[in-house]
């Protein structure tokens, strides 16, 4: 408990990652707060990446979480246009009233 | 050990509360600061455990970039307002708990998957480039990042570039009857089709039809 190995780190991920899910699932409010959950999705790999990364000795984990915030970081912006987009388009992006694709 | 302990369990429980928080937030604003607090937290845990570098970029793109991002999408689609009205009809909530068992099944998974994980010490080389400090975390970082992962470093430069263009060309939009300057036009222009000879004869005027 007060000695804090590599299992702490990856259950931190875990956590945060389950609630970037719940989130994806539960929310009906507006499709930003999907796409916030989006982040902590991938702020939990990138936790898990770094943890393994110190832990074992190897750089390569560090780098890959780079990639990552760089990939994060396109995916917000090009998701926030669409939806910018979207509103303009249609007025609403509450997640309920998006169905002009019949899914 | 201790200190090491203690600051671990309160970042972390900081970044788990506020994760929660930018899930069950009904204010969109509030999700995006708890969502800045998340990436604070978790960038502290990063220059925690010894990877400064990426603790700092995380603050540099997450909270200088992508946070104030949202917070300006929010702020100019202005989903605050239309708030009320979204929440006075609230009907059924069968979705909620079938999100729950999926979550509560992703997590019991990886939890499961990391109880039972072992790895063997020795195959690792333990004496490598990150037990010894005599190089920092941003120099090592550094020197594998421009030479074995240059390629992918260049690619990832280029992604960046796909997205801003792309948001650009997104939401680009062209306005009717505004007049521009159209410097191609201007460049092109002529002496044949600007000037023209007239010849005016006394006490009349001259047309010109523009």
């Amino acid at each position: 408990m007060i000695d804090i190995g590599l299992g702490h780190y990856l259950t931190l991920g875990a956590v945060i990652f389950s609630i970037g899910v719940i989130g994806i699932f539960l929310n009906r409010k507006n499709i930003i707060v999907i796409l916030m959950s989006i982040e902590l999705i991938l702020l939990a790999v990138n936790i898990n990446l770094v943890a393994f990364s110190i832990y074992l000795g190897d750089l390569a984990g560090q780098v890959f979480t780079l990639f990552i915030l760089t990939v994060a970081a396109a995916e917000a912006a090009i998701g926030l246009a669409i939806i910018v987009v979207y509103f303009r388009n249609s007025g609403t992006i509450r997640v309920e009233e998006i169905d002009k694709l019949k899914g | 050990m201790i200190a090491h302990a203690i600051f671990f369990y309160t970042f972390s429980i900081i970044a788990v509360v506020s994760a929660i928080m930018v899930t069950a937030s009904k204010n969109t604003v509030h999700s995006v600061f708890f969502l800045i607090l998340d990436f604070i937290s978790i960038s502290c845990l990063f220059i925690m455990i010894g990877a400064e570098f990426l603790g700092m970029i995380m603050l540099i793109v997450y909270v200088g970039a992508v946070a104030v991002l949202f917070l300006f999408v929010v702020m100019m689609l202005n989903v605050a307002q239309q708030k009320n009205q979204w929440f006075a009809g609230q009907q059924s909530s069968r979705h909620i708990p079938v999100g729950l068992i999926i979550s509560t099944l992703i997590f019991f998974e990886i939890i499961i998957v990391i109880g039972g994980w072992k790895y063997k010490p020795e195959i690792f080389d333990i004496n490598n480039s990150l037990s010894q400090t005599s190089i920092s975390n941003t120099h090592s970082l550094g020197q594998i990042l421009y030479t074995d992962y240059i390629h992918v470093f260049q690619i990832s430069g280029m992604i960046l570039l796909v997205a801003m263009v792309g948001a650009i060309v997104l939401t680009f939009r062209q306005r009717s009857g505004l007049k521009r300057q159209s410097y191609i036009k201007q460049i092109s222009r002529e002496r044949a089709e600007g000037v023209e000879v007239l010849e005016v004869q006394s006490n009349k005027g001259v047309k010109i039809d523009d």
